[in-house]
């Protein structure tokens, strides 16, 4: 498979204060990202991976390094359309990217920059919004939906571009349960039914359980690469950089340590109660 | 133990003659007992903000009462600003209500409105800091300059140092990191235990609440589901599950082993305790 | 409280009134307003009032809604009213009491000046209650196009003021947050004189104010992600496009117009 977005040597530093030092928040990250593929990116706060997740449609642009988008390179100004259109961003607010006060004029915003044609406009609103099934809500006004209504929403209005990757940076930070159980459950639809690459930058483990990969970023740098099952057994690692791991894992990991013969990458509940239940009856 | 907080056939409606008329919350009637930790869950919509904005009086009740230390503390409608002192109330984001131009002064807001000065002021506001992990040299910066989850500790020590006899705390966690939750329930256990004083949390987390709280109060649609220990309230577990909320990770664990005939008491939410139960059952050789 | 704030009302609904491309309407809206202040005498007024009740019938908006939204500037009217009353001087004078005389022609401006207020109101009032806030920027964006030329930024006034209007129920909301807050830590906002009042605002605006310039950082880029450069090249979801009933329309507000053009010169 080939990658949709790719970073080599990226470097990043926010400017500093007064007399300071500037800060590197990024420190040559080198990362492939696959076409169809859906990444967690994990971190603390202040690890870059909100950095990171920026720099992959050119609303940050490195330092030093280069950030491609199917090739092309961030840097190249005459290109920022083209990124930004097959590289779509959901942010943390949900209020405050949310531009219009109908549903489907804010959906319709992206493809009407784009200058895509009325008809076409209306073919794409109707459709983004099934897809995160949001029909209903075609003309209501966005500022009385729930949280998670209102990000489904601006899922929907980057889905609308048709891109070919979403970022969410931190998209279900400040979601309620149901909320980020209906957003986890729109981006893995659309990631599974349209073959969109789906970043999901977070510091909920448990929303990198059903990831085909997990990147943990912390000071800058990629700290961890691998499937989920594969990081998450790294426990110790992940507590000493201020992550924790689903207590499907903390309890392997401590029962282990007991002396019980288990893996440690039985994630769900139910795979680590199978687990468990076989080392109990040896 | 005594209540201190006694809410009695609560109800509030809101747009009372409209077409939206809806009450958020209910005939709802439940003591809060002096010195405990308790908390309290449900879905947005559950009607938990609507309530906790009743216990310092923010708002009015439609009908039914609220009793602080045994007194309706609307009886006197003009001192309802000294029951906002006596109970305290955290808001969800709290950091966003920040606007004095260092961070002492932000904390003496609350304390200041109290009537406190001179040394009294003074201690208040350096006890609460210290509650919250603010170094004295940060007292004299901008609140603006400090990081997301300094500015939140700075919010909690603005209602800290009017040193209630009730914390409530609306989802305190809400957007930090696993390090800095952790860290923030700290300094809140640790605020609760050295002080005896009442602390309720309201939180979506079932996990967050599992781990911090004596007794757990289940609110569903503007109604009172379940209250009791964690114990009790995870030892119905299914109940829970039908009405759409969650049940700890740890507590699911427990299920499941249960269902493949695993001997252990599914009524458990820590990590800790299903541990020692496993290590128990093996000890006891009573597996199956 | 401040929920109960409504502003930008809309009242949705399928009449002809709301069916009118917005341009149509502002146009009548001018012309509704050049006519009332060319109307002179009692036959042009009443033309005028019965112009803006068949539209108030067309609409289905209540009467009542219209009559609210004089509340607030009823003590404009009733001050203009009695300035006319008493301070209009003329040859007959029907009361006098001191210093406090009405004139016949004082009575006469008084009455006529009320109602054009009145009915300058109402009619602008009904073309917002029958017009939803986006196709009115967007009518007003396009009747300005031709302003473009003499580098007036039509495209980007037009986009804040819909931006304006998307966040005035986040921004109310908000407040109302920030209050709650502040009275929890036992701020007071409604005793003291006028500068303790003032004062007690503080702690409102500045978090207030924070937070409007964190939106509007967080909504800039948003708006960047998803490919906004300027009005340039941009089309549209809803395409404005005048109809056979826009044509009719606009006749029907010049035809009475001219009426009132013709009443005048025969000053009735």
């Amino acid at each position: 498979m080939s990658a949709i977005i790719e970073t080599k040597e990226l470097r990043f530093a926010y400017p500093a204060d007064e007399g300071g030092q500037p800060v590197f928040a990024l420190r040559g990250v080198d990362l492939e990202i696959e076409k169809g593929s859906f990444v967690v990116v994990l971190g603390h706060n202040g690890s870059g991976k909100s950095t990171l997740a920026k720099t992959f449609n050119a609303v940050l642009l490195p330092a030093g390094g280069k950030v491609y988008v199917e090739g092309m390179d961030t840097l190249d100004e005459k290109l920022l359309l083209a990124i930004r259109q097959r590289v779509g961003m959901v942010f943390q607010n949900p209020d405050n990217q949310i531009v219009a006060n109908v549903v489907e004029e804010d959906v319709a915003f992206a493809p009407e920059n784009l200058g895509v044609p009325t008809e076409e406009i209306r073919r794409r609103v109707d459709d983004a919004l099934k897809a995160v099934g949001m029909y209903e809500f075609v003309t209501h006004a966005p500022h009385l939906l729930s949280g998670g209504q209102k990000q489904r929403i601006a899922i929907a209005g980057v889905i609308a571009m048709e891109p070919e990757c979403i970022v969410l940076d931190e998209a279900t930070a400040m979601l309620d349960p149901v909320g980020r159980r209906e957003v986890l459950s729109t981006v893995h639809r659309l990631n599974q039914e349209k073959g969109i690459t789906v970043i999901l930058i977070t510091h909920h483990m448990n929303e990198a359980e059903e990831a085909d990969r997990v990147i943990v970023m912390d000071d800058g740098l990629v700290a961890m690469d691998g499937t989920p099952k594969e990081v998450f057994a790294r426990i110790d690692e992940l507590r000493s950089m201020g992550l924790t791991a689903p207590d499907t894992v903390d309890l392997l990991d401590r029962l282990k340590k007991d002396g019980w013969n288990v893996p440690l990458d039985a994630l769900t509940v139910e795979e680590c109660a199978d687990a468990i239940a076989a080392a109990a009856k040896n | 133990m005594e209540p201190i907080l006694q809410i009695k056939n609560l109800t509030h409606t809101y747009g009372v003659g409209t077409p939206f008329q809806r009450s958020a919350v209910e005939d709802m009637s439940f003591d809060v007992y002096e010195g405990e930790f308790l908390g309290i869950i449900g879905h947005t919509g559950s009607g938990k903000s609507t309530l906790i904005q009743h216990l310092n009086g923010l708002l009015k009740p439609t009908s039914g009462q609220v009793l602080l230390g045994g007194k309706d503390i609307w009886a006197e409608p003009k001192k309802i600003r000294d029951v906002r002192f006596r109970v305290g109330l955290v808001f969800q984001y709290p950091e966003y209500q920040l606007f004095e131009e260092t961070v002492y002064k932000d904390i003496a807001f609350g304390p200041t409105n109290q009537g406190k000065t001179g040394d009294e002021l003074d201690s208040c506001v350096r006890e609460a800091a210290r509650l919250v992990g603010i170094r004295d040299d940060q007292l004299e910066k901008s609140p603006f300059e400090l990081s997301g989850g300094q500015k939140r500790r700075v919010a909690l020590a603005g209602v800290l140092a009017m040193q209630p006899e009730v914390l409530v705390l609306d989802e305190p966690t809400a957007g930090l990191d696993p390090a800095g939750r952790e860290n923030l329930m700290a300094n809140i256990r640790d605020f609760h235990r050295n002080r005896h004083t009442t602390v309720i949390l309201v939180s979506h987390s079932m996990d967050e609440i599992a781990q911090n709280v004596d007794r757990i109060l289940v609110l569903k649609s503007a109604h009172v589901l379940m209250s009791g220990t964690p114990a009790e309230v995870f030892a119905r577990a299914d109940e829970l599950l039908t009405a759409g909320l969650d049940v700890p990770q740890v507590t699911r664990i427990a299920m499941a082993l249960k269902a493949r005939g695993v001997d252990i008491d599914p009524a458990v939410y820590t990590v800790e305790a299903l541990e020692k139960q496993l290590l128990a059952l093996r000890k006891g050789g009573a597996v199956c | 409280m401040l929920k109960d704030i409504t502003l930008g009302q809309y009242f949705p609904g399928n009449t002809v009134a709301h069916k009118l491309d917005p341009r149509t309407k502002i146009l009548l809206v001018l012309l509704y307003i050049v006519a009332l202040f060319c109307a002179k005498g009692v036959v042009g007024y009443a033309l005028m009032a019965l112009c803006l009740a068949v539209c108030v019938r067309i609409s289905k908006v209540g009467i009542k809604q219209l009559v609210r939204g004089l509340k607030p500037v009823l003590f404009i009217i009733i001050f203009t009213g009695l300035l006319n009353l008493f301070f209009v001087p003329g040859e007959t004078y029907l009361f006098q009491w001191g210093f406090l005389r009405i004139s016949e022609e004082g009575l006469r401006n008084a009455v006529f000046m009320v109602l054009r207020i009145m009915l300058l109101i109402m009619g602008t009032f009904l073309m917002t209650y029958t017009t939803s806030p986006i196709s009115l920027t967007d009518g007003l964006e396009r009747l300005l196009n031709g302003l473009k030329r003499f580098h007036v930024p039509v495209h980007e006034l037009a986009m804040m003021m819909s931006i304006a209007l998307r966040f005035i129920p986040t921004l109310i909301e908000e407040t109302d947050k920030i209050m709650s807050a502040q009275k929890a830590r036992g701020a007071d906002f409604e005793s003291g004189n006028i500068i303790q009042k003032a004062k007690a605002l503080i702690p409102i605006l500045v978090p207030l104010f924070i937070s409007a310039f964190r939106r509007a950082d967080e909504l800039a880029t948003a708006m960047e992600c998803r490919c906004y450069h300027g009005g340039e090249g941009r089309t549209k979801l809803h395409v404005l496009k005048y109809e056979r009933r826009d044509d009719i329309a606009l006749t029907i507000g010049g035809l009475v117009l001219a009426a009132v053009l013709v009443l005048r010169r025969f000053g009735i």
